[in-house]
């Protein structure tokens, strides 16, 4: 049989588990950077997805290099979180545009004194 | 010299880390740098795709499938869509904005400087063969544990987007009189 | 280990040109059957029986002019029919198109790999269809193809909810993800369309959505969108496009198969594996018997591909609100009502009795409810 599982993945013997927290954090700075630089409120969502893929990516990582399930268990319900935050972060913009035509939010200083 | 040396003697896998990861920040990169918000959907789906690829090589298969049919599947079909409809125009002023730019730099250059030194002073541990589960990330483990440990935050899910659906159907509403975009 | 690997390979090319070949003289077979319902001659002039027919066509949609609008995007414009292309290919991986070749010792299975998510991956891919379209129909900068793109894209989310919840149905009843186990539990007369008709039903009208085909082919209805998401494409962009939605049938008929009715299992398959061993030897005769089933598991692919050629010449195409309806309002519910019957089957010691019997009470509950429905409409 071809099917006989290896004792563990080669990627755990092979690459430090640093390079993955290392990714797993360059990931995390674009996503604040993008928070930071754009005004598109669309793409200032997308830049929060970054981040919580970045540590859905630290977790697993984790997770897979000490094979301890709970980690997996961990990105499971951030998943599940993000997808439902999504679904309402864009009935919000949708909102917003409707409002002022435009989903730039340096337009919305109505609470400015 | 030495460089050159270590990319020669990479092997198979580490060559697909590295590539993958290059993926992974190109596709970051070009997320929150497009002026147009399309292309950036498009960068972001290309980052999840790696990010995917890299659950494979981390032997969590269940976790990369959930990730393409989530995120890929779902969550950026939703944002595809709503760019579509809202029909934002291409123009992104705030690139073109010095100020901005370099003020976020700074900032998101500071943070990865004290994560980089941080992560320096660390010292991985060993992993053990003999003692490693080859079978972390496959769904049968991820599953027992779901449905026995984490029974109470699962079912909590499920209340959530019940909310959550809930509240997107009554934001989405159109009000009396409302036009339609 | 080299030949293993060899063998393995020619497997997995011989999977690609199958899906392909067999997309190619769908479209023929598509005009030989729509001429057969509506008593046409249908082709017959390129070749014997027009079967070069495909080729023909092919040879004219690349010799057209590969044509880009001005206000396009023009990389996005690209990247959509490539995309469909990509995804509809994809999904044929995880497809156990028989049981194992022995060949110097080693067991290599017919299927281009095997994961112990296999149905996931599908679900996954088909959920990445939408891209292709939607981009192309954004890309183009036309009303109509935008129109199709949206159309699209909120019909395939509709319909796979409804396809996820019939799946799981059947994930229950083989406890595994793998569609090698799965197909491996069906074996002896066990298929699963004997247990789960109303998840077939469910399967099969998702799948329909999913490849946007009649009675579902909103995104490119001509009487309202022009042509819908492809308006704007001409050449072999537009010639993948189709062909896309071909090969989309191809597999989803081979996943239908694999789900329902047993993958490469048929009647009295051990009576002939014993016989074939014992006549050829234990080799031979293993890897007859697995191209015997091979073939069996083509024969009911094609049968799948009749059925929804079948049916888009028999139905005709639902109002947008319609589709929706059907979506939503009747296929999620009646998936729900499924799995709660799947699921009292399976912890009963019957389960095959348990289902038809929780279908029959369904069955009958709705009809005393609608008839209590009118009663009370018609008194007041």
């Amino acid at each position: 049989m071809e099917n006989q599982l290896p004792a563990m993945p080669d990627v755990i013997a092979q690459v430090p588990l640093n390079n993955y927290v290392l990714l797993a954090s360059i990931l995390f700075i674009i996503g604040i950077a993008g928070v930071l630089i754009r005004r598109n409120a669309i793409i200032m969502l997308m830049s929060i997805e970054l981040m919580l893929n970045a540590v859905n990516l630290l977790l697993v990582a984790f997770s897979s290099y000490r094979s301890d399930p709970n980690g997996q268990i961990f990105v499971f319900f951030i998943m599940a979180v993000a997808a439902a935050e999504v679904a309402v972060g864009l009935a919000i913009i949708v909102m917003i545009y409707r409002n002022i035509r435009s989903i730039d939010i340096s337009l919305l200083d109505k609470l400015r004194g | 010299m030495e460089t050159l040396e270590t990319i020669k003697n990479l092997t198979m896998t580490q060559w697909s880390f590295y590539a993958v990861s290059v993926l992974t920040l190109f596709g970051a990169l070009g997320t929150i740098l497009s002026k147009n918000p399309i292309h950036s959907v498009i960068y972001l789906i290309m980052t999840f795709f790696s990010l995917s690829a890299h659950y494979v090589l981390l032997n969590a298969q269940f976790l990369a499938a959930v990730n393409i049919v989530v995120y890929a599947g779902a969550i950026m079909v939703l944002f595809l869509f709503v760019v579509m409809f809202l029909n934002i125009k291409d123009e992104a002023p705030e690139l073109d904005n010095n100020k901005i730019v370099i003020g976020a730099s700074i900032v998101g250059g500071t943070i990865g400087v004290i994560l980089v030194a941080a992560i320096r002073l660390t010292e991985s541990q060993k992993i053990d063969p003999s003692t490693y589960q080859i079978k972390t990330g496959f769904i049968e483990t991820l599953g027992q544990l779901l449905y026995s440990k984490y029974l109470l935050p699962f079912e909590l899910v499920s209340v959530l987007f019940l909310i959550a659906m809930s509240g997107a159907v009554m934001l989405g509403r159109k009000e009396k009189g409302e036009r339609n975009f | 280990m080299d030949s293993v690997f060899l063998i393995k390979s020619l497997i997995i090319l011989g999977i690609f040109a199958l899906s392909l070949g067999i997309a190619a003289y769908e479209t023929y077979f598509e005009r030989v059957i729509a001429a057969f319902i509506q008593d046409r001659v249908g082709p017959d002039r390129a070749g014997p029986f027009g079967l070069l027919q495909p080729l023909a066509d092919a040879g004219k949609l690349f010799f057209k002019e590969d044509f880009i609008p001005t206000l396009a995007d023009k990389w996005l414009f690209i990247l959509g029919p490539s995309l469909a292309m990509l995804t509809a290919l994809m999904t044929s991986a995880v497809i156990p198109f028989g049981d194992s070749i022995l060949y110097d010792g080693h067991e290599i299975l017919v299927q281009g790999i095997e994961v112990n998510i296999g149905i996931l991956w599908v679900f996954g891919v088909v959920s990445l269809g939408v891209y292709g379209i939607l981009i192309g129909g954004w890309a183009s900068n036309n009303k109509y193809s935008l129109y199709g793109a949206i159309r699209a894209a909120s019909q395939n989310i509709s319909y796979e909810l409804a396809m996820g919840l019939s799946i799981i149905a059947v994930l229950m009843m083989s406890g595994s993800l793998s569609l090698r186990t799965i197909v491996e539990e069906q074996h002896g007369m066990n298929w699963n369309v004997f247990y789960q008709p109303l998840g077939f039903i469910i399967f099969l009208t998702c799948s329909f959505a999913e490849c946007n085909r009649t009675p579902f082919d909103l995104p490119e209805s001509e009487n309202e969108l022009v042509a819908g998401y492809h308006t704007e494409y001409g050449s072999m962009k537009l010639g993948l496009f189709l062909f896309s939605e071909y090969v989309n049938m191809f597999i989803s008929s081979a996943v239908i198969a694999t789900l329902f009715f047993g993958g490469f299992n048929y009647p009295g398959m051990d009576w002939v594996y014993s016989a074939l061993t014992s006549k050829m030897g234990e080799v031979t005769g293993h890897n007859l018997a697995t191209l015997v089933g091979t073939l069996v598991f083509f024969g009911k692919i094609a049968f799948f591909i009749f059925v929804y050629m079948w049916v888009r010449w028999t139905l005709p195409r639902f109002r947008y609100d319609q589709l929706m309806d059907l979506g939503w309002k009747g296929l999620i519910p009646l998936a729900v009502v499924n799995m709660i019957i799947t699921a009292a089957a399976e912890l009963s010691n019957q389960p095959l009795l348990v289902n038809w019997i929780g279908l029959g009470v369904f069955i009958a509950l709705l009809y005393a409810g609608s008839a209590l429905m009118k009663s009370k409409k018609t008194s007041v």
